[in-house]
């Protein structure tokens, strides 16, 4: 069987990081495995600013991120990087099966780094009642086809939750003509930056309801409104009163959760709650040299963080392979 | 006169306290770093805000190319700058940095792109 020092899966922001610096502590057989035909990730998406301030001193958007580390793993020889690979099975001796177009291919890491992100929680996970309308979606695909694919996911918008990218989303629905009704956050405060409360919310005048859930969505075939109830003292608190608000189309960003299914099928222990690895270390799982770094491991706020803790991956996978530190 | 103001200009978003005496500046106050004070400057006298959008790419990689401001629109104007991005087109290949349209409404704004595009 095909075998190699090191292989991750994932090419979007804690992938690339981890890449490099594996290469950088001494690993010279490095194979990165992406499913989508481009390297980066969800920052392609994320064309806001506010990335880098941390790791380079510099406000940048996510593609300009990204393309920081791809400018650098595309400079590497050591590394190859095969896009359109799809992992869809791992073993717990880090036996990896892919897809890629028209083939299914078979590879053993020697080290494994897991970089495969979170993904969106969904309107089943918060339970809100009503019907199955089209018109409801994660803030984050709401985000890919704004920014990817140029196309407007609704014209009335109202978004339940707080987090970073709702906020993100509210300003951008706004900015392309779509009016943003209301954000619903069941908390007594944004769960989200405080930049993006001024920047994506008061600059625009956004209604924010505070201790407030949405109790309801309704609409036939297309969202038509959602009842919202005012929560005595916020989550778990008695309904104190209802409020109807007309919209067509519904965001949820209700926060997000690693994605693991890959190592849960090799054996690895997940927290039940988080979906992060059971461990007692950043990066670290239960089988010895499966490295899990970025928001698989644990669901960060900013991407420079990200990139900082996978540097570290790729110094784990390294000594887990005996290689000496050059530093 | 007191103004509360949250810096934007990092995620930590200090408060900083403004004192405003006869329409001006007296003391700032609260800030972490001097991108603070100079942000709590901008929003009394000049509020700004960089736009990031996309434009139409034809025959590209991209089908949209996103784009940012090189430097600050004033936030009123925020609304008739994205009416302008709006009608931009690309059709030759992009680097990062390179300029999609010059000088926008004569803000004296430029509009770049923030991710590379090929032609295909």
């Amino acid at each position: 069987m095909n075998e190699r020092d090191l292989v991750i899966v994932g090419g979007g922001p804690a992938g690339m990081a981890a890449a490099i610096s594996a290469y950088e502590n001494g690993i010279r057989d490095i194979l990165v495995l992406e499913r989508d035909q481009f390297l980066g990730g969800i920052l392609n998406q994320c064309i806001h600013t506010g990335f880098g301030l941390e790791y380079f001193d510099e406000v940048l958007t996510g593609p300009e991120y990204a393309d920081r580390f791809e400018k650098k793993i595309r400079g590497i020889s050591g590394i190859e990087i095969r896009l359109r690979s799809f992992v869809v099975d791992l073993t717990e001796n880090k036996v990896i099966t892919y897809l890629m177009p028209g083939k299914i291919e078979t590879v053993k890491a020697r080290a494994l780094i897991m970089a495969t992100g979170c993904r969106e929680k969904t309107r089943e996970m918060v339970h809100i009642a009503g019907t199955r309308p089209a018109g409801i979606f994660s803030a984050g695909l709401a985000q890919k086809l704004i920014n990817i694919e140029g196309l407007l996911p609704g014209k009335e918008i109202v978004i339940v939750g707080s987090g970073d990218i709702g906020l993100i989303m509210a300003r951008r629905f706004i900015l392309e003509g779509a009016k943003v009704k209301a954000v619903i956050e069941v908390q007594n405060e944004s769960r989200g930056l405080l930049r993006n409360m001024i920047q994506c919310i008061e600059d625009f005048e956004v209604p924010i309801y505070f201790r407030h859930k949405v109790s309801k969505i309704i609409g036939r075939d297309r969202v038509e409104k959602v009842e919202i109830a005012e929560l005595d003292g916020g989550p778990g608190g008695k309904i104190i009163s209802k409020k109807v608000i007309e919209c067509d189309t519904v965001l949820m960003s209700v926060g997000l959760i690693p994605e693991n299914e890959l190592i849960e099928m090799a054996g690895v222990r997940l927290d039940k709650n988080t979906n992060s690895p059971i461990s007692d270390e950043t990066n670290k799982t239960s089988i010895p040299g499966l490295f899990v770094c970025g928001n698989a491991f644990k669901v960060y706020d900013i991407v420079d963080t990200v990139s900082k803790d996978s540097v570290e991956a790729g110094r784990m996978a390294a000594k887990h392979l005996g290689i000496k530190d050059e530093g | 006169m007191k103004k509360k103001i949250t810096c934007i200009e990092c995620p930590v978003g200090c408060s900083i306290l403004v004192d405003i005496e006869d329409s001006k500046i007296a003391k700032i106050s609260g800030e972490k770093c001097p991108k603070g004070e100079k942000y709590a400057i901008s929003e009394i006298e000049n509020p700004v805000r960089e736009v990031t959008s996309t434009v139409r790419g034809e025959g590209l990689s991209l089908k949209l190319v996103p784009v940012r401001t090189r430097g600050a629109v004033p936030k009123g104007r925020i609304m008739d700058v994205m009416e302008e991005i709006r009608k931009i087109k690309v059709t030759k290949d992009l680097k990062i940095g390179e300029k999609v349209s010059e000088d926008l409404l004569g803000l004296g704004i430029d509009i770049i792109a923030t991710r590379k595009a090929d032609k295909k």
